[in-house]
C-alpha cells in the first residue's frame, strides 16, 4: 500500500483560529527551508488587524519567508502566504490569489473553507490541507472539499491543540488521511513537497 | 489534456446564458470568487447543479433581480477603514477645496454606506455645498436601497465607532434617526448625491470627476477587466485628480495604471499624473 511519504504535493493550506499564532510557530520552524511548494494559510483575526505585525511575528520563527498573500500575486513555492484580515482569500485556476469582501462564511472572513474549497480544486490530489487549533468549526466544508478532490486531508490531534473545536469538528465532518501533532506534520510536509 | 471539471463548463455556460438572454456580462469576472456566488445562489434557489439554475435564469425572468443582486457588490459599512477617511479629510480634500465645484464618483456604491460616509466627510470640511456626488451601481436593487438611507440598527456602534477613528467631529448619530430596528439617515445628506445606473463593464465616460472612490469593486475582475476600468477611470479624472481603491487592491499588473502615481499606499489613494510641484 502506498503510503503518504511516496506521494508529491503541489501546494500546502493551513487553516487555524484560537491559538494560531503558537500552532504555525511551531510548524513554520519545523519546515525545510527549501521546500518546494507553496504554503497558504487563514488564521481568523479581527478585521482591522495589523497585518504586517502578524506576518513578522510569524515570520521571526519560519524556516521560509513570510509574506501577506498579495491580490493577483502568484502563490510561490517555498514562501508561507498569509491571507490578509478582513478578505476571504482565493486561488484563481492559474496559480495566483484574489480577494473577495463577499460575506462571512460562518461567521469569518477570511474563512478556511473558502481558501480550502478554491485550492482543491487548483491542485486536486496534489493539496496538503491542515486544520489546525481553532475554537469554531470553520475549515471543516473546505477539509471535506480537499477529500473530495483527492487531496491529503490532515487534522492536528486534537489533544495537541490549544482550542480542540476546530480540529474535532473538520474530524466529524470531513475524516482526515491523519490525525497527527505538529512536528509530525511537519514531518509529512517535508517528506511531501521536497 | 485534463477534461475541464464540469461545473466549470456549467459556470461559462451560466456567464453565456445571462449574456445572450439578459444582456449582462460577467466574463470579466475572476472565476474562483464568481463561481462561489453562482453555487450559493444555485444552493439557495434548491438547484442541484449551476445548469439547473442557468435553465431557470433563462425561462424566469422573475428570478433576474435576486440573481444581479447576488453577483453585485455585496454590503460595506460607513466609515469601513477609518484611517482611508482620515487621510482623505486630511491630505485630500484641502487639495479639493481649491476647486470651484468639485464632482466625486463613487463607482461601485452597492447600498450606499460609502456614498453617504463621504457626505458627511464632506460636511463637515464645509465642502459639501459645491459637491456633486455621482453614485453608480449596476445594480437597481441596490440602487434603489442607497437612495432610501435606511440600514439595520445593529450596524450603530460599530458605525459610531469607525466614524470617531476616522476623525469625525460630532457624533454620526446626529445624522440619522433611529426607528424601530433600522437607522435612517438625515434626508438632507442626499441633496448634492446623484444616483445613476452605471455598469462599469460596459459603460463609459459620463463626468469628469476630481475624485473615485471604488474600493474592494475590482477584485472581483480579471486583469483585463480591471486594465479596462482603471482606463476608464483615467479618462474621467481630471489631471492630477485622485482615485482611492480597496485597502489590499493591487494595480500592479495593470497597463493603464501606468499614470497613476502613489500618494498614499497605505490607503491606497492614488493621484493621476505628476503631481504639480
Amino acid at each position: 500500500m502506498p503510503g503518504p511519504a511516496s506521494m508529491v504535493s503541489t501546494a500546502v493550506v493551513l487553516g487555524c483560529s484560537t491559538g494560531g499564532l503558537r500552532a504555525l510557530s511551531t510548524l513554520l520552524a519545523a519546515l525545510r527551508p527549501d521546500l518546494a511548494v507553496p504554503v497558504i494559510v487563514v488564521c481568523h483575526r479581527s478585521q482591522d488587524d495589523d497585518d504586517a505585525l502578524f506576518v513578522e511575528l510569524l515570520a521571526r520563527h519560519s524556516a521560509l519567508p513570510v509574506v501577506e498573500a498579495g491580490e493577483r500575486e502568484p502563490a510561490r513555492p517555498g514562501r508561507v502566504h498569509v491571507a490578509p484580515s478582513g478578505y476571504h482569500l482565493l486561488l484563481e485556476a492559474d496559480g495566483r490569489f484574489m480577494l473577495s469582501v463577499d460575506p462571512r462564511v460562518r461567521h469569518v472572513r477570511p474563512s478556511v473553507d473558502v481558501l480550502f474549497e478554491s485550492a482543491a480544486e487548483v491542485h486536486g490530489a496534489g493539496l496538503l490541507a491542515a486544520i489546525l487549533t481553532g475554537a469554531n468549526d470553520d475549515g471543516a466544508d473546505g477539509l471535506l472539499a480537499v477529500r473530495r478532490h483527492r487531496g491529503y486531508a490532515v487534522v492536528q490531534d486534537p489533544a495537541e491543540a490549544e482550542a480542540p473545536q476546530m480540529p474535532q469538528a473538520a474530524l466529524k465532518h470531513a475524516g482526515a488521511d491523519a490525525v497527527i501533532g505538529l512536528i509530525r506534520l511537519a514531518a509529512l510536509i517535508n517528506e511531501r513537497c521536497r | 489534456m485534463a477534461r475541464p471539471d464540469p461545473d466549470d463548463v456549467e459556470l461559462e455556460l451560466f456567464i453565456r446564458a445571462l449574456q445572450l438572454r439578459h444582456g449582462y456580462d460577467f466574463s470579466g469576472y475572476a472565476r474562483a470568487s464568481l463561481k462561489r456566488r453562482v453555487q450559493g445562489l444555485a444552493i439557495a434557489r434548491q438547484c442541484q447543479t449551476i445548469g439547473e439554475l442557468t435553465t431557470r435564469v433563462l425561462h424566469d425572468d422573475g428570478l433576474l433581480p435576486s440573481v444581479i443582486a447576488g453577483l453585485s457588490v455585496p454590503v460595506s459599512e460607513m466609515f469601513r477603514n477609518p484611517f482611508v477617511f482620515k487621510a482623505l479629510a486630511d491630505d485630500v480634500f484641502p487639495v479639493l477645496a481649491s476647486y470651484p465645484h468639485i464632482n466625486i464618483w463613487q463607482a461601485g456604491c452597492a447600498r450606499g454606506e460609502e456614498v453617504y460616509t463621504l457626505a458627511i466627510l464632506l460636511e463637515e470640511a464645509g465642502l459639501y455645498e459645491r459637491t456633486q456626488i455621482y453614485a453608480t451601481d449596476f445594480n437597481d436593487a441596490a440602487l434603489a436601497q442607497a437612495q432610501e438611507g435606511i440600514f439595520p440598527v445593529a450596524e450603530a456602534r460599530a458605525w459610531s465607532e469607525n466614524y470617531r477613528a476616522a476623525g469625525g467631529s460630532a457624533s454620526l448619530s446626529d445624522y440619522w434617526h433611529a426607528r424601530y430596528e433600522h437607522l435612517k439617515l438625515d434626508e438632507r445628506l442626499k441633496r448634492n448625491i446623484t444616483f445613476a445606473n452605471h455598469n462599469l463593464v460596459a459603460d463609459g465616460v459620463f463626468c469628469e470627476a476630481h475624485l473615485i472612490l471604488c474600493r474592494n469593486v475590482l477584485i472581483y475582475f480579471t486583469n483585463e477587466l480591471q486594465d479596462r476600468v482603471l482606463g476608464l477611470f483615467r479618462h474621467s479624472l481630471v489631471r492630477g485628480g485622485y482615485l482611492v481603491l480597496g485597502n489590499k487592491e493591487s494595480i500592479a499588473f495593470a497597463a493603464s495604471a501606468a499614470e497613476f502615481c502613489e500618494f498614499d499606499a497605505r490607503a491606497r489613494i492614488y493621484r493621476l499624473g505628476a503631481v504639480p510641484a
